[in-house]
């Protein structure tokens, strides 16, 4: 880690595919605080074709901002066109760091032998590494050679990462792959003036094989077998690998990048030195595992946007990260395949009112080719929101499919495993034992309440037992993502209390019981002095205040065989954190989450939970 | 703040145009700079690889992999003709030969010893660019295509389907509002680019496949129609390869939504002209809309675009209102007060005021209109 004295002010920035976003970081008293930010359209396109142009105008503003904040004309962070690192002090800034997903990011494709098991931890590896992966081309994977070297020259990924075998294993699969690669014969993305680089981390016995047959092709890198048995994966060297070409390779022949690649420097041990820019994906992983462990907590994430969904998360005892890119899941442009996917059924289950069917289908698709509309009408914004709770919903289904123990290893299995019936490839998502919920995104981060960012989070991610709701507000984790690389306590002190906006806590007994009877005893002794004290009946909302930095203390029992963390009919008490809605409880069930399919009966409810939630106007309910 | 900028949709009855022209792989440019070219002239031409074909030979002929070579009778590289023999095994004293023969014309990429796969290769396939557009060469991209030049009424539309095609405008809506019928899509309409008014239904555009019309301008079309059409919902907005025989453009967005009255007129005022028109559609990174372009006569002289700017809205501008309510109607702005307004759905944005084209005086988020350049 850097020298951490040597830095008061710090930039970063994050070239995102339509806007750039500064953030100024200073040492205020003790601690880093994030305290002015900026933004301005990337510049990665045409007319401009120079992603700096955008990040000098979105620093240009966060100067702007200072000068008026500090009432100091003299503040200055851009000189002769770029930015201005300075070791005077008050001069300049201290270092400047990027992360970037503009022309599309990092795009992969991956392979491995049998789909489930080395080319799943390829595919782990390249979420991981913050790419976006195009396919997966495994030996098992049911297509015909032909089409899968139909889909290998179609993709034109920025890279190819390739795996297979455990070490000592099988060659034969692995060669046929590389065959297959080397005749579809790919070219790069961005320009046909370099090879496509192809990274082979598979069974070591077949590295000589690999350079036969792609050496001459491709441009070949090889490093450890990212899975060299089947009881571990070794995705470290894997990752290093794919950022250090997605800086030599993809990086460098994206307009402009060459000149910010050489401003992003920080000091490292009291040296000026080059922090390299990160996917902003991988950024946002860095940040989170930082906070897993730091608190000692598991957390998941979601950043909805309009064309793709990530879902990050940080689970069990050894804080696993895992990423998900749902990548035809957003608000907008890929809006009108979460229609396609959800059908139009699910997402009217969420909507308290009726609404003519194609009036709604041609409202979807108009906001699919007009993305940067928003809704000006109250029936539209609940519209959306139910729309996001389903694209939620959905990357979180697929999320929990890919975030899951080895397959395929012989796991030792304790008495207590086989009681519990645990299996290999089972997946590691716990929602009773989630610490943490963030949200981020347009439609989560700009709703015009925050009680719907809760009602969102919760109907889609279905937290159980008792979890802290927060979001994002501006999205500032890729940023402090690459900023721990050079100080993690400037990351970390600024992610707690800049970046996250808290909303509250959830409380949500796991289970189901009939209508009416009796699902939480709950006794809140609220920061106001008040008691609350009830017995919740199954199938209801109730939202207590309980303010920023406040705390409740609770005592909870769940109704007959319901539980709430501690086990079946087992009673908790606990402290619950408030935040800028409150704490919510929950007692609509969990595993099912009932709803009601006739409309009769559901829309009333829903009307009853939304104005117990306090998200719309009454006039809409 | 007293003006704003804001995306627009062009349409103009006067525009410098430059197209690129570009072979997907590197090859042959059949003309050279200065040339003058029609819409329909070949611009450039190279061969793409065919098609790989994976053979497993060695099974085929049941020996090992590391067997293989000595069966064998052609290597990587050879040309092949189809039910030439390939690898034959020698048999008992020259009986129960096996031999395998190859099962396309083409070429042999490769033969792997390790695996016992062929990779066979299909003959090469042929691809040319057209000029899409009447201009001329401004630029030769050494193997790889041109640049093209012209003058044109230029209309980009919002949304549409199919690639490129060429044909002359005729007027079948003699309104911006009206909807067509099938019945009014007759042979004069073929090979011609038809122009419908707010909606364009399923029917109309069977009848207008049936007929060989090579394109449709339309205000709107319904979401269901679509579907019904392609078969498959449109899942995220990446368009232009449908093979549907005629290509739509969309220039307002999905319902019955009339026309813009200037892109109308404008095209009124061209009736009678050739047009070359594509559908491909894109929104994310890389915009890309469709366009009808009309060529106009112009002289060498002439041909200088102008710096690309983006639209400005201030008091005075024309705009569309691209999202309910009031969605399609077209107005002027009369305010751009600086202040974050809340709005009906109490989102806390930028608005802009206005006054409808029926006379209703409104206020919009600034996000939901687009400036319609006159």
């Amino acid at each position: 880690m850097g020298n951490t004295q040597k830095l008061k002010r710090i930039i970063a920035t994050d070239c995102g595919s339509t806007t750039t976003k500064s953030i100024l970081i200073e040492y205020v008293d003790g601690e880093y605080r994030q305290t002015v930010r900026g933004e301005a359209p990337t510049t990665v396109e045409k007319p401009l074709n120079d992603v700096t142009r955008g990040v000098v105008n979105a620093v240009t503003e966060l100067e702007e901002l200072a000068r008026l904040k500090y009432n100091d004309n003299s503040i200055k962070f851009i000189k002769d066109e770029t930015i201005w690192l300075s070791e005077k002090d008050g001069e300049g800034v201290d270092a400047y760091v990027s992360t970037s997903s503009a022309g599309g990011g990092l795009q992969m494709m991956v392979t491995g032998v049998v789909a489930k098991m080395t080319g799943e931890s390829a595919e782990r590896a390249a979420l991981g590494a913050g790419a976006i992966v195009m396919d997966l081309i495994a030996s098992n994977d049911k297509r015909a050679n032909y089409e899968k070297i139909e889909r290998i020259r179609q993709l034109r990924p920025d890279m190819i990462l390739m795996a297979g075998g455990v070490d000592g294993g099988t060659t034969k699969h692995v060669a046929e792959l590389a065959e297959l690669v080397g005749a579809a014969d790919p070219k790069p993305r961005l320009g046909s003036s370099y090879k496509l680089p192809v990274i082979y981390a598979g069974n070591i016995a077949a590295q000589d094989i690999i350079k036969e047959t792609l050496g001459n092709k491709t441009d070949l890198i090889i490093t450890e077998n990212l899975r060299p048995i089947l009881e571990r994966e070794n995705l470290g060297p894997a990752r290093d690998k794919i950022h250090d070409l997605f800086m030599e390779h993809v990086m460098a022949q994206a307009p402009g990048y060459n000149k910010l690649m050489s401003w992003t420097k920080g000091p490292i041990n009291g040296k000026l030195v080059n922090i390299p820019i990160m996917p902003t994906p991988a950024a946002v992983g860095n940040i989170m595992q930082t906070i897993a462990k730091i608190n000692n907590i598991e957390v998941l994430g979601v950043d909805i946007g309009g064309a793709t969904t990530d879902v990050f998360s940080v689970f069990t005892e050894d804080k696993v990260f895992n990423r998900t890119v749902s990548a035809n899941l957003g608000m907008s442009y890929s809006i009108s395949n979460v229609l396609a996917t959800a059908g139009l059924k699910n997402i009217l289950r969420w909507v308290p009112f009726d609404i003519d069917e194609s009036e709604l289908l041609n409202m979807i698709k108009n906001k699919m080719i007009r993305p940067t509309t928003i809704p000006q009408k109250l029936e539209e914004l609940v519209l959306e929101q139910a729309i996001a709770k389903e694209a939620l919903r959905y990357a979180f289904i697929q999320h929990k499919e890919f975030a899951v123990g080895l397959k395929g290893g012989q796991k030792k299995r304790e008495i207590a495993d086989a009681f519990a019936q645990s299996v290999s490839g089972a997946s590691i998502v716990n929602m009773m034992s989630l610490d943490l919920l963030v949200g981020s995104g347009g439609v989560m981060s700009h709703a015009p309440r925050r009680n719907q960012s809760v009602m969102m989070l919760i109907d889609a991610f279905q937290p159980e037992g008792i979890t802290r709701l927060a979001v994002d507000s501006i999205f500032m984790m890729p940023q402090l993502g690459v900023l721990a690389e050079i100080s993690e306590k400037a990351a970390t002190e600024v992610f707690e209390k800049d970046c996250l906006i808290y909303l509250g806590s959830c409380v949500a007994p796991v289970g189901t019981m009939k209508p009416g009877k009796t699902a939480l005893i709950a006794k809140l002794e609220l920061p106001n002095g008040e008691v609350f004290e009830e017995s919740i009946p199954f199938g209801e909302v109730r939202l207590m205040p309980c303010g920023v930095g406040e705390i409740t203390k609770a005592t909870l029992k769940p109704g007959k065989g319901l539980d709430i963390g501690a086990g079946k009919n087992q009673e908790i008490s606990c402290e619950l954190h408030g935040g800028v809605v409150g704490i919510v409880l929950d007692t609509r069930g969990r595993r099912p989450f009932s709803l009601p399919v006739e409309t009769s009966e559901r829309v009333p409810l829903l009307k009853k939970w939304m104005k117990e939630f306090d998200v719309y106007p009454e006039e809409i309910l | 703040m007293a003006q704003a900028y804001s995306p627009g949709l062009t349409v103009t009855k006067s525009i410098v145009l430059k197209k690129d022209r570009i072979l997907p792989l590197k090859g042959k440019v059949l003309v050279k700079k200065g040339d003058k070219v029609k819409a329909e002239d070949v611009v450039a031409e190279t061969l793409l690889p065919g098609k790989v074909v994976p053979f497993n030979l060695a099974n085929k002929l049941s020996v090992p992999a590391e067997m293989l070579g000595q069966y064998l009778k052609v290597k990587a590289g050879d040309k092949l003709k189809k039910g030439q023999v390939m690898a034959e095994t020698n048999g008992f004293f020259g009986f129960f030969k096996t031999s395998v023969k190859s099962p396309l014309d083409g070429e042999i990429e490769n033969i792997s010893k390790l695996t016992g796969q062929m990779l066979l290769r299909e003959p090469k396939i042929p691809i040319q660019v057209k000029a899409f557009i009447d201009g001329i060469i401004v630029e030769v991209i050494k193997e790889e295509g041109v640049i093209i030049e012209n003058k044109s009424a230029y209309i980009q539309g919002i949304f549409g389907l199919s690639g490129e095609r060429s044909g002359e405008i005729k007027m079948l809506a003699s309104t911006p509002e009206e909807i067509i019928k099938p019945s009014q899509i007759d042979d004069t309409c073929k090979d011609k680019v038809i122009v419908c008014g707010s909606l364009i239904s399923y029917d109309v555009i069977k009848k207008a496949q049936k007929v060989g019309v090579a394109g449709i301008i339309s205000g709107g079309i319904d979401d269901q129609d679509l579907k019904k059409l392609l078969g498959y919902n449109i899942g995220v907005a990446i368009t232009g390869h449908e093979k549907i025989g005629l290509t739509i453009v969309i220039t307002e967005g999905f319902g019955m939504i009339k026309m813009a009255n200037n892109t109308f007129n404008l095209l009124k005022s061209f009736e009678g002209h050739k047009a070359s028109i594509h559908g491909i559609t894109q929104i994310r990174a890389g915009v890309m809309r469709p366009e009808i372009i009309i060529p106009i006569e112009f002289k060498k002289d002439e041909l200088k675009a102008e710096e690309a700017k983006m639209a400005t809205l201030e008091v005075g501008t024309t705009i569309r209102v691209i999202r309910q309510p009031n969605f399609g109607l077209i107005g002027k702005v009369t305010g751009l007060p600086e202040k974050l307004t809340k709005v009906e759905s109490e989102t806390m944005v930028r608005i802009l005021e206005a006054k409808l084209e029926n006379g209703k005086k409104v206020t919009i988020p600034r996000a939901n209109v687009e400036v319609i350049e006159e």
